[in-house]
C-alpha cells in the first residue's frame, strides 16, 4: 500500500486533533452538480466541480492565463501538430499512474457517442502516444487556439473507466447512467468520498496530489439548496460557508450581516434560442409552418424584448445588456457592435403583421429555473414582453434536472440559455452556439439549428487562422452576420455574485468555476 | 318507502365520528335539517324553525365564521369579475411597477391596493385568483375522499366480515403513515410519471395526493355507524320485504349516517386547503402557471431577506383566515349536530 503511506502519515498526525479541527468547506449552490462524468454536460457549474477532482492537461491560472496542469510543456511542432510533456509521477486516486494511454483513451471517449464535449474535440485528427509520457495532437486544420479548448477537459484513466464500463460518458439526454456518474478516479486536488445526487457530495483532499494546494480545505460537503431563502438563511446562521449564487435581492441583507458577496462580471451570456430548424414547431398552434424560419419574427421578438427594465427590476441592476454573443473579457468582443435595437413593441407588432401574423401566435417556451440568476423571472418578463405584440407564450420553467436533457434533444421551440467561452475567445460562441449543427460536435448547442453557411465558413477560417488583426476582422464579420440573422436573441451578461462566510478566502474567476484548492479557511471552523 | 323519513335516526358513531354516540331516537329534526334526504315540503321553513338554525344564529363565532368563509368564497368563485387585475393577462404587467410595497406605505400605488410582486402582479388580485384555485383543489379533493370513505365505509359496516376486516386494515396502514407524507409521495410519483403533465392532469395529481389519506377518516365514522344503523329495525323490515343490500345502504343506512360525515367534511376542506399550500409551498403541487396560495407562500418566502413582507404576509394570512373561518364553522357544526353537548 505505498500510494497511501503520506496519507497514513497526515492521519496519524492529525491523531493529536480531533476529527472536527479538519478544515471542512461547506458549499451550498442553487442547483446540484448533474453527474460526475467530467464529459457527460458542457456547464459550468458541472466542469467546475468535477475540476476539482478530474484535471485537464492545461488548465487556467488564477489570471485566466494558461498554466501547466496535467502537460508540463506544449509545443507546436508543426501547423496542425502540437506535442505534449506529460507531468511525471502523477497517480489516480486509486493509486493508477498517469500515462499517454489515459490521455489517448480520455480523448476518445469525450470525441465519442454521449459526449457532451465534441465542440472540443471536433477539430481534432489525431491523438497519438509518442512516449509514456508525451503525446501529440493532430487537428485537421491548423487550430492556434487547441491548448484554450482543452482547460475543461478532464483527464480519465482508461483502466479504471474499463474495469467499471464507464468508457462511453453518461448520456443525460438519453438518461444513460454509468459507474462514472456516482464514482470519480481522477488526479485532481480532491477524491469524491461520498455522493447522494440532489443531497450532497462530499470531497476530501487527496494527499497524493502532485500539486501544492494553495488553500487549506480537507473536506467539501457540497449541498444544493434550491430555494433562495433557504440558501441565505443556512449563510446567515453559519451552516454553509460559500453559497454561489447569491439572490440579488439579498445581496443588501447579506452585506448588512457583515458577511462577504463577491461580485464581479462573468463572461455568460444569456440569450434565447429559437427552433428555426423544424417545418412546423413542436409547441405552437401555427400548423404547416414555422414562423421562426422568418427573419422579422426573430426581429420583432428581439424589439418586443424590454431588457432595460429586466435589467433595473429583475436583475436588480446587475447584469450588462448585451447586443452580442460574447462579454467584454472575450477575445474577438466588438466594442462598437454592442448595441441592442430599440426596445419598440409598435415596430415589432408591424413586423410580426408583415410576416404575415398580425394577431400574434402561441408558443411554448422552455426556461430552467435553478440555473443562471433569476432565470425564470427572465422568462417571465419575456413572456410579458411578448404579450404586448400578441405572442402569447406557454411558459414551462423546470430545474435544469430535466430541462437540458429536453431541451439538448432539441425537443423545445423557443429556450433560455447561458453560456460561458470556457476558451475565453470567441470562436468557442461561434463553433458551439451559431454554427450550423453536426454530429461531430459543430453546433452542439446552437439548440434551435440557426444556419448560415457564410458564418460557418467564417467560423472554420477563424478555427486557423493565426493572424490576429486578419482573424478578429473575420470574427466581426461573423458576428455581423449573426445580428442581422437574428440567430440567437442575446439578453444580458450576468454579474457573478457569491457570498462566504467571515473567514473564507478564495479566488472567483469570471468563467465562475470555483477550485477548493484556492480556498483558505482563516478561522477554525465552528 | 323511505324509511328514513319515517323514522329519523342519527347514525351513532361510536367510533372515530366526531358526532357523540347514543343519539337518542327522540331527536326529531337534526337529520333532515341537514341531510339531503327526501324532498319534504317546507324543508326550509322547517329549517330556519329548528334548533340548527336557532344555534347558529344564537353563536357569534359560527356567524362572523361562515359570514368570512362565504366572503372568501364569493372572492375566489368570482375573482375574474371583481379582481382589479388579472394577473394571467400577461399583457398588462408592467414590470417597471414590479416589487411595489402595498398602497398605504411610502411608495406604494392605490392602483395596487395590496403592493406587487417582482413580475408587477397586483397581489390583492393574484390573491383572490390563488384562493380560487386553493378552495378548488380543497373541496374537490374532500369530495373525492368522502365519494371513497363513505362508499368503503359502507360497505364495511354493512357487510361485515372478512370485507370489513380488510378494508380496516387498509386504513389501519393509511394512517400508521402521516398524512403528508402519502400525499408527498403520490404528487412526487405523480409529476415523475407525467413530467409534461399539462394544467388539467397536474390538478388531478394533487387532488388524487390530499383525498388518498383523507378518505380513511370518512370509512371508520361511516363504518361504525352503519354497524349500528344495520341492525335498527328499519333496515331490518327492509330486508325482510326483500330489498337488495345496495339499495339499503344507499337509500336508507346511508342518509342517517350523514351527519357525522358533514362535520367530518367541513373540517376537512380547510384540512385540504393546508394540505395543498403545504404541497405547493414544497413544490409539488399545482403548476405554477396557475398558482395557490402555497404557491405565492412560496415564492414569497424567497422575498423575505430582502423586506417584501407582503408577497408573504399577504398570502399567508389569506390562508390563515380561510381555514380558520372553516375550522370555526365546522367546530360550531360539531356541537350544535351533538346532542350530548347541548
Amino acid at each position: 500500500m505505498k500510494p497511501f503511506a503520506p496519507w497514513l502519515l497526515a492521519a496519524t498526525l492529525s491523531l493529536a486533533a480531533p476529527l472536527s479541527d479538519a478544515n471542512t468547506l461547506r458549499v451550498a449552490n442553487q442547483g446540484d452538480v448533474q453527474s460526475m462524468d467530467p464529459h457527460s454536460l458542457n456547464e459550468s457549474l458541472q466542469l467546475s466541480f468535477d475540476g476539482n477532482v478530474y484535471e485537464p492537461l492545461v488548465e487556467r491560472g488564477k489570471d485566466m492565463a494558461l498554466t501547466p496542469a496535467l502537460a508540463t510543456k506544449w509545443t507546436q511542432t508543426s501547423p496542425t501538430v502540437w506535442r505534449f510533456d506529460l507531468r511525471p509521477n502523477v497517480k489516480f486516486h486509486d493509486g493508477t499512474p498517469f500515462t499517454a494511454d489515459d490521455v489517448v483513451f480520455t480523448f476518445k471517449r469525450a470525441a465519442g457517442d454521449g459526449s457532451d464535449m465534441k465542440g472540443y474535440t471536433n477539430p481534432i485528427k489525431e491523438v497519438r502516444k509518442v512516449g509514456d509520457l508525451a503525446v501529440e495532437i493532430e487537428t485537421t486544420a491548423p487550430y492556434p487556439i487547441l491548448p484554450d479548448t482543452l482547460t475543461t477537459l478532464g483527464m480519465m484513466s482508461k483502466k479504471w473507466c474499463e474495469e467499471n464500463k464507464a468508457e462511453r460518458p453518461v448520456d443525460r439526454r438519453k438518461g444513460i447512467e454509468n459507474t462514472a456518474s456516482f464514482k470519480a478516479n481522477g488526479t485532481g486536488p480532491f477524491r469524491l468520498k461520498e455522493r447522494q445526487p440532489s443531497v450532497r457530495t462530499v470531497l476530501v483532499k487527496n494527499f497524493n496530489w502532485w500539486g501544492k494546494a494553495d488553500g487549506n480545505v480537507d473536506e467539501v460537503v457540497f449541498t444544493p439548496i434550491g430555494n433562495d431563502a433557504t440558501r441565505v438563511a443556512a449563510l446567515l446562521s453559519g451552516e454553509i460557508d460559500v453559497m454561489e449564487p447569491v439572490p440579488l435581492q439579498d445581496v443588501e441583507r447579506i452585506k448588512a450581516a457583515g458577511l462577504n458577496v463577491l461580485q464581479g462580471p462573468e463572461l455568460r451570456t444569456i440569450f434565447l434560442g429559437m427552433d428555426q430548424k423544424r417545418d412546423e414547431l413542436q409547441f405552437s398552434n401555427v400548423k404547416g409552418k414555422n414562423p421562426f424560419k422568418d427573419v422579422r419574427v426573430r426581429r420583432a421578438f428581439y424589439q418586443a424584448i424590454d431588457e432595460e427594465t429586466i435589467k433595473s427590476r429583475v436583475m436588480r441592476g446587475a447584469a450588462s445588456p448585451t447586443g452580442e454573443m460574447v462579454g467584454a473579457a472575450v477575445r474577438g468582443f466588438q466594442p462598437d457592435m454592442n448595441k441592442r435595437p430599440a426596445y419598440d413593441p409598435e415596430a415589432a407588432k408591424k413586423l410580426l403583421a408583415e410576416a404575415g401574423y398580425p394577431n400574434g401566435f402561441e408558443v411554448g417556451m422552455n426556461c430552467p429555473n435553478d440555473r443562471y440568476v433569476n432565470d425564470a423571472a427572465i422568462c417571465q418578463a419575456v413572456a410579458a414582453n411578448l404579450a404586448r405584440i400578441g405572442v402569447k407564450v406557454n411558459l414551462m420553467t423546470e430545474t435544469k434536472v430535466t430541462y437540458f436533457p429536453k431541451i439538448l434533444r432539441r425537443d423545445t421551440s423557443f429556450y433560455l440559455l447561458g453560456w460561458t467561452p470556457s476558451t475565453v475567445d470567441s470562436h468557442d460562441v461561434l463553433s458551439s452556439i451559431m454554427a450550423t449543427p453536426t454530429d461531430k460536435g459543430q453546433g452542439q448547442f446552437n439548440l434551435g439549428a440557426y444556419s448560415n453557411p457564410k458564418l460557418d465558413e467564417l467560423t472554420l477560417k477563424i478555427q486557423s487562422e493565426t493572424d490576429q488583426k486578419k482573424r478578429n476582422e473575420m470574427i466581426r464579420e461573423a458576428f455581423r452576420i449573426h445580428a442581422e440573422d437574428v440567430g440567437h436573441i442575446p439578453l444580458h451578461q450576468q454579474a457573478l455574485a457569491w457570498a462566504t462566510a467571515k473567514g473564507v478566502q478564495l479566488t472567483q474567476l469570471p468563467n465562475n468555476y470555483m477550485y477548493f484548492k484556492w480556498i483558505t479557511l482563516k478561522s477554525s471552523p465552528k | 318507502m323511505d324509511h328514513a323519513e319515517v323514522q329519523p335516526q342519527v347514525g351513532d358513531a361510536s367510533a372515530l365520528a366526531p358526532v357523540g354516540a347514543n343519539a337518542s331516537p327522540l331527536r326529531r329534526d337534526v337529520a333532515p335539517a341537514a341531510v339531503a334526504v327526501a324532498p319534504a315540503p317546507g324543508r326550509w321553513a322547517r329549517f330556519l324553525d329548528g334548533d340548527v338554525w336557532h344555534s347558529f344564529r344564537t353563536s357569534p363565532t359560527a356567524v362572523v365564521a361562515a359570514a368570512v368563509a362565504a366572503l372568501c368564497i364569493f372572492c375566489a368563485v368570482f375573482a375574474n369579475v371583481i379582481a382589479p387585475h388579472n394577473p394571467f393577462d400577461l399583457a398588462t404587467l408592467e414590470l417597471g411597477d414590479s416589487m411595489l410595497p402595498p398602497a398605504w406605505m411610502q411608495g406604494g400605488t392605490p392602483k395596487y391596493p395590496l403592493g406587487t410582486d417582482e413580475q408587477g402582479r397586483d397581489v390583492l388580485s393574484a390573491l383572490m385568483f390563488g384562493a380560487r384555485i386553493s378552495l378548488f383543489v380543497g373541496g374537490a379533493s374532500v369530495v373525492l375522499s368522502l365519494v371513497i370513505g363513505v362508499g368503503l365505509g359502507l360497505v364495511s359496516g354493512y357487510v361485515g366480515g372478512r370485507i370489513d376486516a380488510l378494508i380496516m386494515r387498509i386504513c389501519d396502514v393509511m394512517l400508521s403513515f402521516p398524512s403528508i407524507l402519502i400525499a408527498l409521495l403520490f404528487a412526487g410519483v405523480g409529476h415523475a410519471l407525467f413530467p409534461n403533465a399539462n394544467d388539467l392532469l397536474a390538478f388531478g395529481v394533487v387532488i388524487v395526493a390530499i383525498a388518498l389519506p383523507g378518505w380513511v377518516q370518512y370509512a371508520r365514522a361511516v363504518r361504525g355507524s352503519t354497524m349500528v344503523e344495520r341492525h335498527k329495525e328499519y333496515v331490518q323490515a327492509a330486508r325482510v320485504i326483500g330489498v337488495p343490500p345496495w339499495r339499503i345502504m344507499v337509500r336508507h343506512v346511508l342518509p342517517n349516517v350523514m351527519g357525522p360525515v358533514l362535520v367530518l367534511s367541513t373540517i376537512q376542506v380547510a384540512v385540504a386547503i393546508l394540505a395543498e399550500a403545504t404541497l405547493s409551498f414544497l413544490g409539488v403541487g399545482v403548476s405554477p402557471t396557475s398558482p395557490s396560495l402555497g404557491t405565492f407562500i412560496n415564492e414569497g418566502n424567497k422575498q423575505l431577506f430582502s423586506g417584501a413582507w407582503w408577497l408573504v404576509i399577504f398570502p399567508g394570512a389569506t390562508l390563515v383566515l380561510i381555514a380558520l373561518s372553516i375550522n370555526l364553522f365546522g367546530d360550531w357544526l360539531r356541537d350544535a349536530l351533538n346532542p350530548r353537548l347541548r
